[in-house]
């Protein structure tokens, strides 16, 4: 698969502080993750792609293009929602968006079609007209994604679309962010500090710490991965049905209170285990798959120096 | 389909060119002058002094109107280099006001409230931008400077006929210089004012102050250190300068309008006046590419 984004010893410094530490990755997902604490350098990060910084050493490249030298062309291909609040407030909110699909380089009238379209679909169809200075919290952060999609870009740098929001707002703004990335048509990055927003819609995710990739994980893979961990909870479980288990083709472990952690191989089904047991009398009280969860992942990222990139 | 049925959808009709892109902002920004009654009709009333100097211009030319005021022609003011000074002092006076009362508001609102990131995220320049900004201004005051005014030079051409326009050639150009001078001037100053005071009636505070107050403060300079060299920092005096050395004007007999006049052996050498325009503009481009980023550098 073509990476979306390539980082290439990627450094920023300001002053004599680094910023982003020669970052390498190459990330290919739909919906890419970029977590990390407060400070980690993720909104930096989008902030040197977008080119507003200028890489101190090493380059980047979006869909192939570089940013250090074809600037405008990534920015074509861009749509950004920033973190903070980003307005003009005595404008209506579709002719805001217009404007900035004018600035994008849709002819006008297109741009007003696709300014109410937008609108329309983050669901502020009927407030379209109001000043932007009068929305609440919610619908500045629908225009900030409804701006940063009518233009329709190829790729969409999202920070922190769930800043501030309220849970209903917020489970609407990651619907709204499931939706875009389910219909195919452009990736997305998803830069926060909330493992949930992160987990929900991302397939890929970088995290950062301290400037540096602490790891980078294909979610994917991490979730078919877990599927093959199983936790078994039995009665009467002892080595006899460990051994049998592992003439299956699978690797055991057991302790004394019956608990039992294997690797499936593929090809054994569950369904072969419960015959197993049936067949040995033993009771599967509780079966679980192991879930290494993106919080585990994001805590072993934090507690390591370099991450498993 | 109705609008409100459609749903996220990839574009793939044309685009404008590039270069056009920066057009938009003072489209925007003159449809929101527009909307203020105000500006409107000070913009409008802009347009009285090239009227009365074109009726003043006609009726030198026609004996049958002379006749019924009872006056003759010479008993009028000559339509000359200096009658075209004055008339780019009144209009460069309204153009002055008109940018402090437009100018304030190019810049602010944007920074106020964190607009530039979203501007600058797209295949836009902060130079187009700052261009797409000033340019409200230069379609603005130009329309009520150098464009009135080589109409009315054109008027007189036609008027007085055999080759007036042509002997005359260097008045249509000093117009048409000295009032870009004075454009430029106010076009960098007004954006850059304005995005240092994020506040809009601030921003048009420390336009006029820019003025009036480095006007004094140069007067007091002079007169503290029996000098002229305060008049550095009295951008009035230093356009009045270049004005009368454009259209060689000596300067005791005014050049143009109050504003612009200067007092008698106050002058100073004509390379320091171009000078110091030049150094004004260039500090205000440097303010500009201070603050006209899509993220500030925390250091």
């Amino acid at each position: 698969m073509d990476p979306v984004i390539e980082l290439d010893e990627l450094e920023l410094r300001f002053g004599r502080r680094t910023i982003l530490n020669k970052l390498s990755a190459s990330l290919t997902g739909r919906a890419i993750g970029l977590l990390g604490p407060n400070g980690a350098g993720k909104s930096t990060l989008l902030n040197t792609l977008l080119g507003f910084y200028a890489p101190s050493a090493g380059t980047a490249r979006i869909f192939g293009f570089d940013i250090r030298s074809q600037a405008r062309q990534v920015r074509d291909l861009i749509g950004y929602m920033p973190e903070n609040d980003s307005f003009v407030a005595g404008m209506s909110g579709v002719k805001f968006v217009c404007m900035m699909a004018e600035i994008s380089g849709l002819p006008p009238e297109q741009a007003m079609e696709r300014a109410h379209e937008a609108f329309f679909h983050v669901g502020l169809g009927e407030v379209r007209y109001r000043p932007i200075g009068t929305y609440s919290l919610g619908m500045k952060q629908l225009t900030k994604l409804a701006q940063a999609i009518a233009h329709a870009p190829r790729l969409l740098l999202l920070d922190e679309p769930t800043n501030g929001l309220d849970p209903p707002a917020r489970e609407r703004m990651i619907q709204l962010i499931k939706d875009i990335r389910d219909q195919g048509e452009l990736h997305l990055i998803l830069s926060s500090h909330l493992l949930r927003d992160v987990e929900e819609c991302c397939d890929q995710v970088l995290i950062l710490k301290e400037g540096r990739i602490a790891a980078f994980c294909d979610l994917e893979k991490e979730r078919r991965a877990n599927r093959k961990f199983l936790e078994l909870e039995t009665r009467a479980g002892g080595e006899a049905f460990v051994t049998a288990v592992e003439k299956l083709g699978c690797q055991a472990a057991w302790s004394t209170n019956g608990r039992i952690k294997l690797v499936m191989p593929d090809g054994v089904e569950i369904r072969q285990l419960y015959a197993l047991a049936a067949e040995q009398q033993v009771q599967i009280r509780r079966l679980n798959h192991k879930r290494d969860s993106l919080e585990d992942i994001f805590l072993k990222a934090m507690e390591g120096d370099r991450g498993r990139l | 389909m109705a609008v409100y049925k459609k749903t996220y959808r990839r574009y793939q009709g044309p685009l404008s060119p590039a270069w056009s892109q920066f057009l938009v902002l003072p489209r925007y920004a003159l449809q929101e002058m527009r909307q203020s009654r105000f500006l409107s009709r000070f913009f409008l009333a802009g347009f009285l002094g090239p009227l009365i100097c074109a009726l003043f211009i006609y009726l030198h030319y026609n004996l049958g109107a002379l006749k019924l005021l009872n006056i003759s022609a010479a008993q009028l003011p000559g339509i000359n280099a200096r009658f075209f000074l004055g008339f780019l002092g009144f209009q460069s006076m309204l153009a002055f006001f008109l940018t402090a009362f437009v100018g304030p508001g190019l810049v602010s609102p944007d920074l106020a409230n964190n607009a530039l990131p979203l501007y600058l995220s797209r295949p836009f320049s902060r130079w187009e931008y700052v261009l797409g900004k000033m340019s409200v201004l230069l379609l603005l005051l130009s329309l009520l400077t150098w464009a009135p005014g080589l109409l009315l030079f054109a008027l007189q051409g036609y008027l007085v006929g055999g080759g007036w326009a042509v002997e005359n050639l260097g008045l249509a150009s000093a117009l048409f210089w000295g009032s870009w001078v004075w454009i430029l001037l106010l076009s960098f100053l007004a954006p850059a004012i304005s995005a240092w005071v994020k506040w809009k009636p601030a921003a048009g505070a420390l336009f006029f102050g820019f003025f009036f107050v480095a006007a004094g403060f140069g007067a007091a300079i002079n007169e503290v250190l029996r000098t002229h060299w305060g008049n550095l920092i009295n951008v009035s005096h230093l356009i009045g300068s270049i004005w009368a050395w454009l259209f060689q004007q000596p300067l005791r007999r005014g050049s143009g309008a109050v504003f612009f006049r200067i007092g008698r052996g106050e002058q100073m050498p004509i390379w320091c006046c171009w000078a110091a325009v030049a150094g004004i503009c260039l500090f205000c481009l440097y303010l500009l590419a201070r603050k006209i980023r899509g993220a500030e550098v925390v250091r």
